[in-house]
């Protein structure tokens, strides 16, 4: 099996693995990193489409649309705390109105939270 | 094989109980995620992703995860008589009883990468791809290094355009604050006396990786976002050891400093016009140069917003943090 056959099936393994954490997580911060889990699947497999060309040496057009992917992810990914720590400050919820809450992401509490 | 611990990394943070063990996995899950892209053969993806992917966002995502942990904390402390925290909310149970939604995602999602997985590995023969067209007017391009030459000319105009989105998000995130005064919501942190001798330590260092980076981009692996990237977190750095170095820059060089990336490539691209050239057409003679610049004017203008974006992400008028914290780094 080739080394493209492998990265590209990781690839689409993250992506159903975060498109399924999104769905099914409430607490947002969670959503976050599913979200930049399902990039970095985009990503990887972009990149084993590049790499499937030419291993020695490689597309560079994929690339340069992930490196402009990975500073837009940044992007997002920074205004959606943003509106997460807005929403915190606010409400007090870690998740959206109508859904279970989410205890605290307490970092010392010994109850495990979904 | 890299992508066993990937899956195996990506599923633990995705998965785990608490959320600040899932922030801290993603980055772990990040830096993993770097060593692909060097074995890809994409070594500036593998820079940017370090630093960007895995730096910038991971420590986003865990100092908010900590932040709002400790407001919650703070409030209960004031309100002892309030109904304690973990009762307020409802824990879900973990697996034993899958709800109805849980279980129709899973099988949607696992559908969705099962066809997937399938057509992958089903893929016709591999065509030429664009890397025969872009070694033949490489020479041309200004870069002798195929990533950069296509990031900064043969796709200019994608860069410029993503440059705009990063700007963007900047004044969304800081809108979505309720001062819009930039100066008063930059708040001085306090030093962190660990934070601060490590940060004298590692300034004369990044600023040198952070310029050879730059200046590298041009003919190796390196370039403007991974430059920008390093210097951005530096300013993070310097906020957090209590430095005025990035609290300290007046508003309105502050938003022209933003501002420098976007104009640069407006310069790049409405010079050709007078000559009857169309738009952002770098001419082949002075290409390095053009680069160059704009590369530079980039640089300064991510680096910024990376650090403007962190250390804003601080609401104004929260007590400092008490003088524990440093115990539990």
């Amino acid at each position: 099996m080739s080394a493209f056959a492998f990265y590209a099936a990781t690839g689409v393994v993250l992506f159903a693995l975060g498109l399924f954490r999104l769905v099914t997580a409430t607490h947002l911060l969670r959503n976050v990193i599913a979200l930049n889990v399902m990039g970095a699947g985009i990503f990887l497999f972009l990149v084993a489409i590049a790499y499937r060309n030419g291993p020695d040496r490689p597309d560079p057009v994929p690339h340069a649309m992930v490196l402009t992917g990975i500073v837009v992810a940044v992007s997002v990914t920074a205004l959606a705390l943003a509106l997460v720590r807005r929403l915190h400050r606010e409400t007090g919820r870690t998740s959206l109105a109508g859904e279970h809450d989410d205890t605290s992401p307490d970092p010392d509490a010994g109850a495990d939270a979904r | 094989m890299v992508v066993a611990i990937l899956v195996w990394l990506a599923a633990w943070a995705l998965f785990t109980g608490r959320v600040f063990r899932s922030g801290v996995l993603f980055i772990a899950f990040g830096l993993t995620m770097a060593i692909a892209w060097v074995r890809l053969g994409a070594p500036d993806i593998a820079l940017a992703e370090a630093a960007i992917g895995a730096g910038v966002i991971g420590v986003s995502i865990l100092h908010a995860a900590v932040q709002m942990a400790d407001r919650e904390r703070r409030e209960q402390r004031a309100r002892p008589d309030g109904p304690p925290v973990e009762a307020r909310t409802t824990v879900p149970p973990r697996w034993s009883r899958l709800r109805g939604r849980t279980l129709a995602s899973l099988v949607a999602a696992g559908a969705l990468g099962g066809i997937l997985v399938g057509a992958v590995w089903r893929l016709p023969e591999a065509p030429a791809g664009l890397g025969p067209l872009v070694d033949a007017r490489l020479s041309e391009s200004g870069a002798s290094h195929p990533v950069t030459a296509v990031l900064l000319n043969f796709r200019a105009y994608d860069t410029w355009l993503e440059i705009g989105v990063l700007l963007l998000t900047a004044l969304a995130a800081l809108a979505v604050r309720r001062e819009t005064d930039l100066r008063t919501a930059i708040r001085s942190a306090g030093g962190d006396p660990l934070v601060a001798s490590f940060t004298g330590q590692a300034v004369p260092v990044v600023i040198l990786t952070g310029v050879l980076l730059l200046s590298v981009g041009t003919f190796g692996p390196g370039g403007a976002f991974q430059a920008g990237a390093m210097l951005g977190a530096l300013g993070v750095l310097l906020y957090l050891a209590g430095h005025r170095a990035v609290t300290a820059i007046p508003g309105t060089t502050l938003r022209l400093w933003l501002m420098l990336g976007i104009v640069a490539f407006l310069i790049a691209a409405v010079a050709p016009l007078p000559a009857g050239d169309p738009l952002l057409r770098i001419p082949s003679g002075r290409a390095t140069a053009t680069i160059l610049a704009i590369e530079v004017a980039v640089t300064a203008s991510i680096a910024l917003t990376l650090a403007l974006l962190f250390v804003t992400a601080i609401p104004p008028r929260d007590p400092p943090m008490p003088p524990g914290r440093s115990d539990r780094a």
